[in-house]
Protein backbone atom coordinates (compact mmCIF):
# COMPACT_ATOMS: atom_id res chain seq x y z
CA UNK A 1 0.00 0.00 0.00
CA UNK A 2 1.37 3.35 -1.08
CA UNK A 3 0.22 6.73 0.24
CA UNK A 4 -1.38 9.28 -2.10
CA UNK A 5 1.18 11.65 -3.58
CA UNK A 6 2.40 14.57 -1.46
CA UNK A 7 5.20 17.09 -1.33
CA UNK A 8 7.89 16.59 1.28
CA UNK A 9 9.85 19.30 3.04
CA UNK A 10 12.28 18.91 5.89
CA UNK A 11 12.52 21.40 8.74
CA UNK A 12 15.63 21.79 10.84
CA UNK A 13 14.09 23.87 13.64
CA UNK A 14 10.70 24.44 15.25
CA UNK A 15 10.62 28.00 13.84
CA UNK A 16 11.24 26.73 10.33
CA UNK A 17 8.58 24.03 10.71
CA UNK A 18 5.98 26.53 11.92
CA UNK A 19 6.83 28.91 9.05
CA UNK A 20 6.51 26.09 6.55
CA UNK A 21 3.16 24.91 7.87
CA UNK A 22 1.94 28.53 7.74
CA UNK A 23 2.92 28.76 4.08
CA UNK A 24 1.33 25.46 3.11
CA UNK A 25 -1.97 25.87 4.90
CA UNK A 26 -4.54 23.32 5.99
CA UNK A 27 -3.43 20.50 3.74
CA UNK A 28 0.01 20.29 5.36
CA UNK A 29 0.91 18.05 8.29
CA UNK A 30 3.91 17.60 10.55
CA UNK A 31 5.68 14.25 10.27
CA UNK A 32 7.52 13.19 13.45
CA UNK A 33 8.20 9.43 13.77
CA UNK A 34 5.47 8.71 11.23
CA UNK A 35 4.24 5.66 13.13
CA UNK A 36 0.68 6.90 13.37
CA UNK A 37 0.58 9.13 10.30
CA UNK A 38 2.25 6.89 7.70
CA UNK A 39 -0.07 3.89 8.41
CA UNK A 40 -3.08 6.23 8.06
CA UNK A 41 -1.68 7.60 4.80
CA UNK A 42 -1.07 4.10 3.44
CA UNK A 43 -4.70 3.25 4.15
CA UNK A 44 -5.62 6.60 2.53
CA UNK A 45 -7.43 7.61 5.71
CA UNK A 46 -5.18 10.67 5.67
CA UNK A 47 -4.10 12.42 2.48
CA UNK A 48 -2.09 15.52 3.38
CA UNK A 49 -0.73 17.29 0.31
CA UNK A 50 2.45 18.40 2.09
CA UNK A 51 4.46 16.69 4.83
CA UNK A 52 6.76 18.80 6.94
CA UNK A 53 9.30 16.39 8.38
CA UNK A 54 10.25 17.50 11.90
CA UNK A 55 11.99 14.21 12.66
CA UNK A 56 15.41 15.83 12.43
CA UNK A 57 14.73 18.77 14.74
CA UNK A 58 17.31 17.27 17.06
CA UNK A 59 17.29 20.11 19.61
CA UNK A 60 13.76 18.95 20.52
CA UNK A 61 15.00 15.51 21.51
CA UNK A 62 16.06 15.70 25.17
CA UNK A 63 15.16 14.71 28.72
CA UNK A 64 16.11 17.09 31.53
CA UNK A 65 15.75 17.32 35.28
CA UNK A 66 14.15 20.70 36.02
CA UNK A 67 13.79 20.64 39.81
CA UNK A 68 10.22 19.72 40.75
CA UNK A 69 9.50 18.36 37.27
CA UNK A 70 11.24 16.86 34.27
CA UNK A 71 11.08 18.21 30.73
CA UNK A 72 10.98 16.06 27.62
CA UNK A 73 11.45 17.42 24.10
CA UNK A 74 8.50 16.60 21.84
CA UNK A 75 10.70 14.80 19.31
CA UNK A 76 12.13 12.41 21.93
CA UNK A 77 11.59 8.83 20.82
CA UNK A 78 9.69 6.34 23.01
CA UNK A 79 12.79 4.21 23.35
CA UNK A 80 14.75 7.12 24.85
CA UNK A 81 11.97 7.86 27.35
CA UNK A 82 11.66 4.18 28.29
CA UNK A 83 15.39 3.80 28.99
CA UNK A 84 16.13 7.26 30.46
CA UNK A 85 17.58 7.16 33.97
CA UNK A 86 15.95 10.55 34.72
CA UNK A 87 12.49 9.32 33.72
CA UNK A 88 12.94 5.98 35.51
CA UNK A 89 14.05 7.71 38.69
CA UNK A 90 11.56 10.58 38.86
CA UNK A 91 8.55 9.51 36.78
CA UNK A 92 8.71 5.70 36.72
CA UNK A 93 5.04 5.45 35.69
CA UNK A 94 5.83 7.23 32.42
CA UNK A 95 8.90 5.07 31.69
CA UNK A 96 6.88 1.91 32.32
CA UNK A 97 3.82 3.00 30.30
CA UNK A 98 6.12 3.94 27.41
CA UNK A 99 7.60 0.44 27.45
CA UNK A 100 4.08 -0.83 26.65
CA UNK A 101 3.75 1.23 23.45
CA UNK A 102 3.71 -1.10 20.44
CA UNK A 103 6.92 -3.10 20.06
CA UNK A 104 10.66 -2.29 20.07
CA UNK A 105 10.72 -1.32 16.38
CA UNK A 106 7.79 1.07 16.89
CA UNK A 107 9.38 2.60 19.99
CA UNK A 108 12.61 3.34 18.12
CA UNK A 109 10.71 5.58 15.68
CA UNK A 110 7.62 6.99 17.47
CA UNK A 111 7.95 10.19 19.49
CA UNK A 112 6.22 11.36 22.66
CA UNK A 113 5.05 14.57 20.96
CA UNK A 114 3.61 12.62 18.02
CA UNK A 115 1.77 10.27 20.34
CA UNK A 116 0.18 13.13 22.33
CA UNK A 117 -0.59 15.32 19.28
CA UNK A 118 -2.23 12.36 17.56
CA UNK A 119 -4.71 12.36 20.49
CA UNK A 120 -5.79 8.74 20.15
CA UNK A 121 -7.79 7.80 23.29
CA UNK A 122 -6.53 4.21 22.85
CA UNK A 123 -2.90 5.30 23.12
CA UNK A 124 -1.03 4.84 26.36
CA UNK A 125 0.73 8.18 26.80
CA UNK A 126 -2.19 10.64 26.66
CA UNK A 127 -3.84 9.00 29.70
CA UNK A 128 -0.52 8.49 31.48
CA UNK A 129 0.51 12.14 31.18
CA UNK A 130 -3.03 13.12 32.22
CA UNK A 131 -2.77 11.05 35.42
CA UNK A 132 0.62 12.64 36.09
CA UNK A 133 -0.71 16.19 35.73
CA UNK A 134 1.66 17.00 32.87
CA UNK A 135 1.73 20.27 30.94
CA UNK A 136 2.37 20.38 27.19
CA UNK A 137 4.17 23.32 25.57
CA UNK A 138 2.98 24.36 22.10
CA UNK A 139 4.77 26.80 19.84
CA UNK A 140 2.99 28.78 17.12
CA UNK A 141 3.72 31.78 14.90
CA UNK A 142 3.07 34.12 17.85
CA UNK A 143 5.11 32.32 20.48
CA UNK A 144 4.60 29.55 23.01
CA UNK A 145 1.78 28.59 25.33
CA UNK A 146 1.39 26.01 28.06
CA UNK A 147 -1.55 23.63 27.88
CA UNK A 148 -2.39 21.36 30.83
CA UNK A 149 -2.96 17.77 29.68
CA UNK A 150 -6.44 18.07 31.21
CA UNK A 151 -7.34 20.86 28.72
CA UNK A 152 -5.60 19.42 25.64
CA UNK A 153 -7.91 16.70 24.31
CA UNK A 154 -11.10 17.92 22.64
CA UNK A 155 -12.42 14.84 20.82
CA UNK A 156 -11.48 11.67 18.97
CA UNK A 157 -8.04 12.28 17.39
CA UNK A 158 -8.43 16.00 18.03
CA UNK A 159 -6.81 18.43 20.40
CA UNK A 160 -6.83 22.17 21.02
CA UNK A 161 -3.61 22.55 18.99
CA UNK A 162 -4.06 24.97 16.08
CA UNK A 163 -2.99 23.69 12.65
CA UNK A 164 0.12 25.89 12.75
CA UNK A 165 1.05 24.99 16.32
CA UNK A 166 3.68 22.43 17.16
CA UNK A 167 4.20 20.60 20.45
CA UNK A 168 7.73 21.33 21.60
CA UNK A 169 7.99 20.13 25.20
CA UNK A 170 6.25 17.95 27.78
CA UNK A 171 6.65 18.91 31.46
CA UNK A 172 5.92 16.15 33.94
CA UNK A 173 5.86 16.69 37.72
CA UNK A 174 8.17 14.38 39.65
CA UNK A 175 6.36 11.58 41.48
CA UNK A 176 8.40 11.97 44.68
CA UNK A 177 8.20 8.31 45.58
CA UNK A 178 4.45 7.87 45.02
CA UNK A 179 3.29 4.31 44.38
CA UNK A 180 2.12 3.68 40.82
CA UNK A 181 0.79 1.13 38.38
CA UNK A 182 0.03 0.84 34.69
CA UNK A 183 -2.52 -1.79 33.71
CA UNK A 184 -2.97 -2.56 30.04
CA UNK A 185 -5.55 -5.12 28.98
CA UNK A 186 -5.18 -6.41 25.43
CA UNK A 187 -5.49 -9.70 23.61
CA UNK A 188 -2.15 -9.82 21.82
CA UNK A 189 1.31 -8.50 22.56
CA UNK A 190 1.96 -5.21 20.76
CA UNK A 191 -1.74 -4.26 20.53
CA UNK A 192 -3.40 -1.10 21.74
CA UNK A 193 -5.25 -1.41 25.05
CA UNK A 194 -8.86 -2.56 25.06
CA UNK A 195 -8.87 -0.68 28.36
CA UNK A 196 -5.87 0.70 30.21
CA UNK A 197 -5.35 2.39 33.57
CA UNK A 198 -2.52 4.68 34.67
CA UNK A 199 -2.53 5.38 38.41
CA UNK A 200 -0.41 6.75 41.23
CA UNK A 201 -1.01 7.15 44.94
CA UNK A 202 0.75 9.01 47.72
CA UNK A 203 -1.12 8.54 51.03
CA UNK A 204 -4.61 9.95 50.53
CA UNK A 205 -3.71 11.59 47.27
CA UNK A 206 -4.32 9.52 44.14
CA UNK A 207 -4.83 10.07 40.45
CA UNK A 208 -6.23 7.62 37.92
CA UNK A 209 -6.60 8.06 34.16
CA UNK A 210 -8.20 5.68 31.68
CA UNK A 211 -7.12 4.54 28.22
CA UNK A 212 -9.81 3.84 25.59
CA UNK A 213 -12.80 4.65 27.81
CA UNK A 214 -14.19 7.62 25.79
CA UNK A 215 -13.35 9.63 22.68
CA UNK A 216 -10.65 11.31 24.79
CA UNK A 217 -8.39 10.06 27.60
CA UNK A 218 -10.37 10.22 30.85
CA UNK A 219 -9.32 11.47 34.29
CA UNK A 220 -11.27 9.36 36.79
CA UNK A 221 -11.75 12.21 39.26
CA UNK A 222 -14.34 10.30 41.34
CA UNK A 223 -11.73 7.70 42.19
CA UNK A 224 -9.25 10.34 43.34
CA UNK A 225 -11.98 12.04 45.41
CA UNK A 226 -12.98 8.73 47.02
CA UNK A 227 -9.40 7.95 48.04
CA UNK A 228 -9.00 11.50 49.40
CA UNK A 229 -12.09 11.02 51.57
CA UNK A 230 -10.68 7.81 53.00
CA UNK A 231 -12.69 5.27 50.96
CA UNK A 232 -11.37 1.73 50.59
CA UNK A 233 -9.67 0.74 47.33
CA UNK A 234 -12.65 -1.48 46.54
CA UNK A 235 -15.13 1.38 46.97
CA UNK A 236 -12.94 3.90 45.14
CA UNK A 237 -12.43 1.54 42.19
CA UNK A 238 -16.19 1.02 41.92
CA UNK A 239 -16.33 4.68 40.74
CA UNK A 240 -13.80 4.11 37.93
CA UNK A 241 -16.25 4.39 35.04
CA UNK A 242 -18.14 7.40 36.45
CA UNK A 243 -16.50 9.95 34.15
CA UNK A 244 -16.10 7.56 31.21
CA UNK A 245 -18.20 7.29 28.07
CA UNK A 246 -16.90 4.18 26.31
CA UNK A 247 -17.87 2.90 22.88
CA UNK A 248 -18.56 -0.69 21.91
CA UNK A 249 -16.35 -2.26 19.25
CA UNK A 250 -15.17 -5.65 18.02
CA UNK A 251 -13.18 -6.23 21.22
CA UNK A 252 -15.60 -5.14 23.93
CA UNK A 253 -19.13 -3.98 24.70
CA UNK A 254 -19.76 -0.82 26.70
CA UNK A 255 -20.55 -2.89 29.83
CA UNK A 256 -17.41 -5.01 29.47
CA UNK A 257 -15.26 -1.88 29.13
CA UNK A 258 -16.84 -0.41 32.28
CA UNK A 259 -16.21 -3.68 34.10
CA UNK A 260 -12.58 -3.74 32.93
CA UNK A 261 -12.08 -0.14 34.05
CA UNK A 262 -13.26 -1.01 37.57
CA UNK A 263 -11.23 -4.21 37.82
CA UNK A 264 -8.05 -2.67 36.38
CA UNK A 265 -8.43 0.41 38.60
CA UNK A 266 -8.70 -1.79 41.67
CA UNK A 267 -5.59 -3.73 40.64
CA UNK A 268 -3.75 -0.50 39.87
CA UNK A 269 -4.65 1.05 43.24
CA UNK A 270 -3.66 -2.12 45.07
CA UNK A 271 -0.28 -2.12 43.34
CA UNK A 272 0.17 1.63 43.90
CA UNK A 273 -0.69 1.25 47.59
CA UNK A 274 1.60 -1.71 48.26
CA UNK B 1 13.34 14.04 -4.88
CA UNK B 2 16.97 12.97 -4.92
CA UNK B 3 17.90 10.78 -1.97
CA UNK B 4 20.90 8.71 -1.01
CA UNK B 5 20.96 5.86 1.47
CA UNK B 6 23.93 3.65 2.31
CA UNK B 7 22.69 0.08 2.08
CA UNK B 8 24.99 -2.69 3.31
CA UNK B 9 27.92 -0.30 2.97
CA UNK B 10 27.15 0.84 -0.58
CA UNK B 11 25.64 4.26 -1.38
CA UNK B 12 22.38 3.97 -3.34
CA UNK B 13 21.14 7.24 -4.84
CA UNK B 14 17.95 7.73 -6.79
CA UNK B 15 15.34 10.28 -7.74
CA UNK B 16 12.17 8.96 -6.08
CA UNK B 17 8.68 10.18 -5.27
CA UNK B 18 8.35 11.42 -1.66
CA UNK B 19 5.78 8.71 -1.02
CA UNK B 20 8.29 5.93 -1.71
CA UNK B 21 8.52 3.67 1.32
CA UNK B 22 11.91 2.59 2.60
CA UNK B 23 11.02 -1.06 1.95
CA UNK B 24 10.25 -0.23 -1.70
CA UNK B 25 13.53 1.64 -2.01
CA UNK B 26 15.36 -1.41 -0.66
CA UNK B 27 13.51 -3.97 -2.78
CA UNK B 28 12.88 -2.08 -6.00
CA UNK B 29 15.53 0.63 -6.24
CA UNK B 30 18.40 -1.28 -4.65
CA UNK B 31 17.10 -4.64 -5.89
CA UNK B 32 17.60 -6.33 -2.51
CA UNK B 33 14.59 -8.61 -2.15
CA UNK B 34 15.70 -10.41 1.02
CA UNK B 35 13.60 -7.94 3.02
CA UNK B 36 10.00 -9.20 2.87
CA UNK B 37 6.70 -7.36 3.00
CA UNK B 38 4.18 -9.26 5.08
CA UNK B 39 1.28 -7.30 6.55
CA UNK B 40 2.24 -3.92 5.06
CA UNK B 41 0.53 -2.36 8.11
CA UNK B 42 3.44 -2.19 10.62
CA UNK B 43 2.34 -5.25 12.57
CA UNK B 44 4.28 -8.33 11.44
CA UNK B 45 7.92 -7.22 11.40
CA UNK B 46 8.79 -9.12 8.18
CA UNK B 47 10.18 -5.87 6.77
CA UNK B 48 12.53 -5.21 9.73
CA UNK B 49 15.93 -3.82 8.77
CA UNK B 50 18.55 -1.86 10.68
CA UNK B 51 18.46 1.90 10.19
CA UNK B 52 21.53 3.53 11.73
CA UNK B 53 22.16 0.37 13.73
CA UNK B 54 18.68 -0.34 15.12
CA UNK B 55 15.86 -2.59 13.93
CA UNK B 56 12.87 -0.68 12.55
CA UNK B 57 9.94 -1.56 10.27
CA UNK B 58 10.78 -0.38 6.75
CA UNK B 59 7.15 -0.51 5.54
CA UNK B 60 6.32 2.37 7.90
CA UNK B 61 9.22 4.68 7.09
CA UNK B 62 9.47 6.89 4.04
CA UNK B 63 12.66 6.51 2.06
CA UNK B 64 12.97 10.30 2.44
CA UNK B 65 13.08 9.91 6.23
CA UNK B 66 16.09 7.61 5.86
CA UNK B 67 17.88 9.94 3.39
CA UNK B 68 21.56 10.15 4.37
CA UNK B 69 21.18 7.20 6.73
CA UNK B 70 22.77 3.79 6.84
CA UNK B 71 20.71 0.64 6.33
CA UNK B 72 21.65 -2.99 6.90
CA UNK B 73 19.44 -5.67 5.40
CA UNK B 74 19.59 -9.45 5.72
CA UNK B 75 21.89 -9.54 2.68
CA UNK B 76 24.39 -7.42 4.63
CA UNK B 77 24.81 -9.85 7.54
CA UNK B 78 26.81 -12.74 6.07
CA UNK B 79 30.48 -12.11 5.24
CA UNK B 80 31.65 -11.70 1.67
CA UNK B 81 32.89 -15.32 1.55
CA UNK B 82 29.41 -16.58 2.43
CA UNK B 83 30.06 -17.35 6.10
CA UNK B 84 26.75 -16.87 7.87
CA UNK B 85 26.30 -14.31 10.64
CA UNK B 86 26.19 -16.10 14.04
CA UNK B 87 22.46 -15.32 14.31
CA UNK B 88 21.77 -16.87 10.90
CA UNK B 89 23.85 -19.89 11.90
CA UNK B 90 21.92 -20.19 15.18
CA UNK B 91 18.57 -20.06 13.36
CA UNK B 92 19.78 -22.85 11.07
CA UNK B 93 21.12 -25.03 13.88
CA UNK B 94 18.03 -24.60 16.07
CA UNK B 95 15.42 -24.99 13.34
CA UNK B 96 14.32 -21.40 13.93
CA UNK B 97 12.44 -21.33 10.64
CA UNK B 98 10.02 -23.34 8.56
CA UNK B 99 8.69 -21.46 5.52
CA UNK B 100 11.25 -18.72 6.13
CA UNK B 101 9.00 -15.78 5.32
CA UNK B 102 9.40 -14.09 8.69
CA UNK B 103 13.07 -15.05 8.99
CA UNK B 104 14.86 -12.00 7.52
CA UNK B 105 12.84 -9.71 9.81
CA UNK B 106 13.27 -12.04 12.79
CA UNK B 107 17.03 -12.16 12.33
CA UNK B 108 17.30 -8.38 11.98
CA UNK B 109 15.12 -7.83 15.07
CA UNK B 110 17.07 -10.48 17.00
CA UNK B 111 20.49 -9.00 16.21
CA UNK B 112 19.21 -5.58 17.29
CA UNK B 113 17.85 -7.16 20.49
CA UNK B 114 21.27 -8.61 21.35
CA UNK B 115 22.87 -5.20 20.73
CA UNK B 116 20.55 -3.78 23.40
CA UNK B 117 20.63 -6.79 25.76
CA UNK B 118 23.73 -8.97 25.16
CA UNK B 119 22.69 -11.61 27.70
CA UNK B 120 18.90 -11.79 27.53
CA UNK B 121 16.63 -14.07 29.54
CA UNK B 122 14.05 -16.13 27.67
CA UNK B 123 11.48 -13.54 28.79
CA UNK B 124 13.63 -10.70 27.34
CA UNK B 125 13.76 -12.52 24.00
CA UNK B 126 10.03 -13.17 23.88
CA UNK B 127 9.20 -9.54 24.76
CA UNK B 128 11.97 -8.20 22.52
CA UNK B 129 10.54 -10.02 19.50
CA UNK B 130 6.91 -9.06 20.11
CA UNK B 131 6.95 -6.94 16.96
CA UNK B 132 7.64 -9.97 14.76
CA UNK B 133 5.02 -12.54 13.85
CA UNK B 134 5.72 -16.09 12.71
CA UNK B 135 2.92 -18.26 11.33
CA UNK B 136 4.89 -21.51 11.31
CA UNK B 137 7.24 -22.21 14.16
CA UNK B 138 5.23 -21.41 17.26
CA UNK B 139 8.21 -19.23 18.22
CA UNK B 140 9.85 -21.81 20.47
CA UNK B 141 12.80 -22.57 18.20
CA UNK B 142 13.23 -18.93 17.28
CA UNK B 143 13.64 -18.10 20.97
CA UNK B 144 16.05 -21.02 21.37
CA UNK B 145 18.08 -19.78 18.39
CA UNK B 146 18.42 -16.27 19.81
CA UNK B 147 19.42 -17.61 23.24
CA UNK B 148 21.94 -19.97 21.60
CA UNK B 149 23.45 -17.08 19.66
CA UNK B 150 23.70 -14.96 22.82
CA UNK B 151 25.46 -17.78 24.67
CA UNK B 152 28.06 -18.34 21.96
C1 LIG C 1 2.31 -1.46 15.10
C2 LIG C 1 2.08 -0.25 15.97
C3 LIG C 1 1.66 -0.45 17.28
C4 LIG C 1 1.43 0.63 18.10
N1 LIG C 1 1.00 0.37 19.38
C5 LIG C 1 0.78 1.42 20.20
C6 LIG C 1 0.35 1.18 21.54
O1 LIG C 1 0.20 0.03 21.99
N2 LIG C 1 0.14 2.24 22.34
C7 LIG C 1 0.33 3.52 21.90
O2 LIG C 1 0.15 4.45 22.69
N3 LIG C 1 0.74 3.79 20.65
C8 LIG C 1 0.96 2.76 19.80
N4 LIG C 1 1.38 3.03 18.52
C9 LIG C 1 1.53 4.43 18.06
C10 LIG C 1 2.91 4.96 18.33
O3 LIG C 1 3.03 5.28 19.69
C11 LIG C 1 3.20 6.23 17.52
O4 LIG C 1 4.59 6.37 17.48
C12 LIG C 1 2.67 7.52 18.05
O5 LIG C 1 1.31 7.44 18.30
C13 LIG C 1 2.86 8.65 17.06
O6 LIG C 1 4.14 9.19 17.17
P1 LIG C 1 4.94 9.58 15.89
O7 LIG C 1 6.11 10.36 16.35
O8 LIG C 1 5.20 8.39 15.08
O9 LIG C 1 3.92 10.61 15.17
P2 LIG C 1 3.52 10.80 13.64
O10 LIG C 1 2.90 9.58 13.10
O11 LIG C 1 4.65 11.39 12.89
O12 LIG C 1 2.42 11.94 13.81
C14 LIG C 1 1.16 11.66 14.39
C15 LIG C 1 0.29 12.92 14.32
O13 LIG C 1 0.76 13.92 15.21
C16 LIG C 1 1.17 15.10 14.50
N5 LIG C 1 2.41 15.53 15.14
C17 LIG C 1 3.53 14.78 15.33
N6 LIG C 1 4.44 15.45 16.07
C18 LIG C 1 3.88 16.66 16.35
C19 LIG C 1 4.33 17.80 17.10
N7 LIG C 1 5.52 17.82 17.72
N8 LIG C 1 3.48 18.86 17.18
C20 LIG C 1 2.26 18.83 16.59
N9 LIG C 1 1.79 17.80 15.88
C21 LIG C 1 2.59 16.72 15.76
C22 LIG C 1 1.32 14.67 13.06
O14 LIG C 1 1.06 15.74 12.17
C23 LIG C 1 0.28 13.58 12.94
O15 LIG C 1 -0.99 14.14 12.74
C24 LIG C 1 1.63 1.96 17.65
C25 LIG C 1 2.06 2.18 16.34
C26 LIG C 1 2.30 1.09 15.50
C27 LIG C 1 2.77 1.36 14.11
S1 LIG D 1 5.40 -5.65 6.42
FE1 LIG D 1 6.22 -4.13 7.71
S2 LIG D 1 5.52 -4.77 9.65
FE2 LIG D 1 4.54 -6.22 8.32
S1 LIG E 1 8.87 -19.58 9.43
FE1 LIG E 1 7.03 -19.32 8.32
S2 LIG E 1 6.35 -17.40 9.09
FE2 LIG E 1 8.00 -17.83 10.38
Amino acid sequence: MIPAAFDYVRASSAEEAINLIGQHGDEAKFLAGGHSLVPLMKLRLAQPSVLIDIGRVSDLSYIKDAGDHITIGALTRHRDVETSSIVNEHVPLLAHATSHVGDPQVRRRGTIGGSLAHADPASDLPATTLALGATYVAQGPNGSREIPASAFYSGYLTSVLAADEMLTEIRVPKMNGAGWSFQKFNRRAQDWAIVGVAAWRNGNEASVALVNMASVPVLATSVGAAIASGASIEDAAAQAAAEADPQADLNASVEYRQHLARVLTRRALEAASA
Amino acid sequence: MEISITINGKAVSADVEPRTLLVQFIRETAGLTGTNIGCDTSSCGACSIHLDGEAVKSCTILAAQADGGSVTTIEGLASADGTLHPMQQAFMENHGLQCGYCTPGMVMAATSLLNDIPNPSEEDVRIGLEGNLCRCTGYHNIVQAVLACANK
